[in-house]
């Protein structure tokens, strides 16, 4: 962890950790507000592994990286990184969020920079010099001083994912980080990610609601069920790596996308008939008038 | 068709500009103005009634080169941004604490949102009169009256940016280890800084209204006041010189908030 | 089989949330009552009216002394026999504000009647946008106030020029935001109305006119401010009634309380004229929401 270690992707220096989820529940709001979104959910984040979270929609996804990211305490439960329970918002555990969080005021180089700079740990020039280094793995060197709205979505992306880098995190989480894109990009953010994983081997926890997305990435697939979520079921995805699209045709992958094709179906099922979709956001909504900061 | 290389001119795409220039757009602009001022002139002639009361653009421009020589009306429009201005900065010293403070502490904003909403829909000028009972000169309540225009814009602009903010923004940078002060410089301010600028030039718009009414009302200088003695007078045609002239500063100003705007929030252009 | 399910489902749904709105209503009612929020809102507001009442009538501050306090000026409107010949027993006062509510609607109105065809018809129409805006452009920044010399001068009646000013003030604003409003139309439903068969008739009704009703009523709450901003002007230096000439001229008769009590008036019913709008425009754009909210 010293501070000249360089960050190159080939299996060097950046440090998964493990994170362990145990019987975390959340709910918001009180008396007739009150809604349990997650309810004793327990899984685990294991070392080096990419693990993808797939539920159906509005099933508390956002909430539980809320949670693991320390922006908001579980009512019960613990959440531990090598063992140690997480105390709020960190640098060993980075979200990119759904489409862009990239901050509107900042250059690509700026943004990239901005940990690092902001927890003094190096020099500027040092930091500076790491960042163009990632940013010309990406090949967004030529962009370093444009803004992000000059970014196309996937360059925007690739910024985001090097903002995280280069701050060393133990565990990487992405929310639903490839929506919005249309699906020629998706595709191609797919496969550079996944390389990405491939290379570095941080623990990483993506979130998703698209089945073959999640199929394709992950070493280990968890189920969510619907509202209140909890882990439902975790499948180990023992496809071969480095991951291709042509993985896509092959009968072990669709054996898996059936295996959980029937579980997620149930789910959904479930989320439709309790008349989950729009009431939920509504109570959301209602917390949030009631509970804004 | 293939496009051809831009010509750049002091920042400015010579070609685009040389296209909006020749363009169908400007012709038919500069054909509407030239009619207006025609069919002004003419109802001016025939004495139209109401229209026809305006003086004529001819009796116009001819005291308008009369003005123009005239250090009286220079010295009106030097009066008229002093006031503008000084109400304008302070406004703008008090109002942008004011609305951060208001957007970062919910308890605050409880305490004195309401009294700024009761406050705000009375119109500026019904405080001209309470105003010149409690300064101590004129000067001071014409610019305390400019304060208020705008102050409550400048506060409720910041306060609804301070409030817009992405939540994302200040996770994200919570995570990358800021915190407290830094998140208030790097992402707060920054992000708040559009609406501070849509206030200061909505505030600008106000403030020259409101001035303009102050000097008609309650004083012996400025571009209102020469408007208003010009209506007294007699002198009729230095009524629309005046208007004019209220127009252009007030022009101008917006024109410079717009352009400051640009400049300290670069990252609000698409190129 | 599974269309019976999803139906009975999504029926259960719809009961739960018409039955559980009204309770939700008062359960937030409680909740509020019990977070800071109505307890810092009453305390910030006595401390306003308290500062007011020691600096002016307690303490009787320098410069302060001279301002009307909150017990004159209370006392004064609920008089039954007020010192000034204003309160709320005499028809004077109601006089005053009939006459500035009429002048505002009058104005107000002729500005809506004609900026918003006006501006309907910029943005449908290129040719006629190029024609009328850069005239528009060129009035736009004297501010409605600058006028008032000339609109005495124009009109033969007191009466008219105050009407003419405060239209001034609201029809750019009703203009030139109808006009936004027809420009941020997206193309693509011009273009589906016309695939559809429309002809212009059609478009202009059914897409010009509901595409742009968002920004005509963000028009026309601004354009209501400045009708009682320029109507508080007008009536100060020309008038002969109404809530601005009564401020100007208790100032001028030293009847102080009178002005405070002339300028909360003018607050209240200019408060209470845009919410009147905003609840109007929520009514006829009831397909911007989402129409789920409880």
């Amino acid at each position: 962890m010293s501070a000249h270690e360089h960050i190159s992707g080939n299996g060097g220096p950046l440090q998964g950790g493990e994170m362990q989820i145990t019987a975390v529940s959340k709910s918001f709001g009180i008396g007739p507000l009150r809604q349990q979104v997650i309810e004793n959910c327990s899984f685990t984040l294991e070392r080096g592994k990419l693990t993808v979270l797939i539920g159906p929609s509005g099933c508390g996804k956002t909430t539980l990286i809320n949670l693991l990211a320390g922006y908001e305490a579980p009512d019960s439960g613990t959440i531990t990184v090598d063992g140690a329970p997480i105390k709020g918002p960190g640098k060993d555990r980075l979200v990119v969020f759904q489409e862009t969080a990239l901050f509107p005021w900042m250059t690509t180089l700026e943004n990239v920079t901005y940990g690092p700079i902001v927890r003094g740990e190096k020099s500027k020039k040092e930091v500076e010099e790491e960042a163009m280094h990632l940013l010309r793995k990406v090949g967004l060197e030529d962009f370093r001083d444009k803004f992000p709205i000059q970014l196309s979505g996937g360059m925007q992306r690739r910024c985001e994912l090097v903002r995280a880098l280069i701050n060393r995190p133990k565990i990487m989480m992405m929310d639903e980080p490839f929506r919005g894109l249309d699906a020629m990009t998706r595709e191609l953010m797919q496969e550079y990610y996944v390389r990405l994983f491939e290379e570095n081997h941080l623990t990483n926890l993506f979130i998703t609601s698209e089945l073959e997305e999640a199929i394709f990435l992950a070493d280990r697939l968890v189920i969510l069920t619907n509202r209140p979520a909890s882990a439902r079921t975790v499948i180990e995805i023992e496809l071969p790596r480095p991951r291709e699209f042509k993985l896509l045709a092959t009968r072990e992958y669709l054996h898996y996308k059936q295996q959980a094709l029937e579980i997620l179906h149930e789910e959904a099922l479930k989320a439709f008939s309790s008349g989950c979709g729009a009431t939920v956001a509504d109570f959301l909504e209602a917390y949030s008038e009631v509970e804004s900061k | 068709m293939t496009q051809k290389k831009p010509v750049y001119f002091m920042g400015i795409n010579l070609r685009k500009l040389r296209k909006s220039i020749f363009s169908k757009t400007t012709y038919r602009g500069i054909v509407a103005v030239i009619a207006t001022v025609i069919l002004w002139e003419l109802c001016a002639r025939f004495e139209v009634p109401i229209i026809g009361m305006i003086p004529a653009p001819s009796s116009v421009f001819s005291s308008l080169v009369e003005q123009l020589q005239d250090p009286a009306y220079w010295e009106c429009w030097v009066v008229s941004y002093d006031r503008v201005l000084s109400g304008f900065i302070i406004a703008q010293i008090i109002g942008i604490p004011l609305g951060l403070i208001m957007g970062l502490s919910r308890h605050l904003r409880d305490l004195s949102f309401p009294t700024l909403e009761i406050l705000r829909p009375i119109p500026p000028l019904a405080w001209v009169p309470t105003a010149v009972i409690f300064w101590p000169t004129p000067e001071m309540s014409m610019i305390f009256v400019t304060f208020l225009g705008a102050f409550f814009t400048m506060v409720l602009n910041i306060l609804g940016g301070v409030k817009n903010i992405d939540v994302r923004y200040i996770r994200s940078a919570q995570s990358l280890g800021s915190s407290g002060f830094d998140i208030f410089r790097r992402i707060v301010l920054p992000a708040t800084l559009p609406s501070l600028f849509t206030g200061m030039t909505v505030g600008m718009g106000i403030t020259w209204a409101v001035v303009v009414a102050a000097e008609m009302i309650a004083s012996r200088s400025g571009l209102g006041f020469l408007t208003w003695k010009s209506y007294v007078a007699g002198d009729y045609p230095v009524i629309v010189i005046g208007m004019i002239s209220i127009g252009i500063a007030g022009y101008l100003s917006s024109a410079v908030i717009r352009l400051l705007g640009d400049r300290l929030t670069p990252w609000r252009k698409i190129i | 089989m599974q269309t019976e399910q999803t139906l009975s489902g999504k029926a259960v749904a719809t009961q739960d949330v018409s039955v559980s709105s009204i309770s939700l209503f008062f359960f937030r009612l409680k909740l509020w009552m019990k977070s800071p929020t109505p307890y810092l809102t009453l305390l910030g507001l006595s401390l306003f009216i308290l500062t007011w009442w020691l600096t002016t009538e307690v303490w009787q501050l320098p410069r302060f002394e001279k301002l009307p306090g909150p017990v004159s000026v209370v006392k004064e409107w609920v008089s039954e026999d007020p010192a000034y010949g204003i309160s709320i027993y005499t028809p004077e006062y109601y006089e005053h504000i009939w006459k500035s509510i009429l002048r505002v609607l009058q104005a107000f109105g002729l500005a809506t009647i004609l900026g918003v065809p006006l501006g309907l018809f910029m943005g449908w129409k290129k040719t006629f946008k190029d024609y009328t805006f850069p005239v528009m452009e060129i009035l736009r920044p004297i501010p409605m106030l600058a006028w008032v010399p000339l609109a005495i001068l124009m009109f033969p009646e007191r009466e008219m020029a105050i009407i003419y000013l405060t239209f001034l003030g609201s029809f750019f604003a009703t203009t030139l935001n109808t006009l936004l409003g027809v420009e941020s139309i997206d193309e693509a439903y011009f273009r589906a109305a016309r695939c559809l068969g429309a002809k212009s008739r059609h478009i202009f009704f059914k897409v010009v006119v509901p595409g742009a009703l968002p920004f005509i009523f963000t028009g026309l709450q601004i354009s209501m401010g400045f009708s009682w901003f320029s109507l508080v002007a007008g009536e100060m230096l020309a008038g002969e009634f109404g809530l601005g000439y009564l401020i100007w001229n208790s100032f001028i008769l030293v009847q102080y309380p009178v002005i405070v009590i002339a300028m909360v008036t003018l607050g209240v019913i200019g408060w209470s004229s845009s919410a009147l709008i905003r609840f109007v425009g929520t009514l006829l754009m009831k397909w911007q929401s989402r129409g789920s909210s409880l």
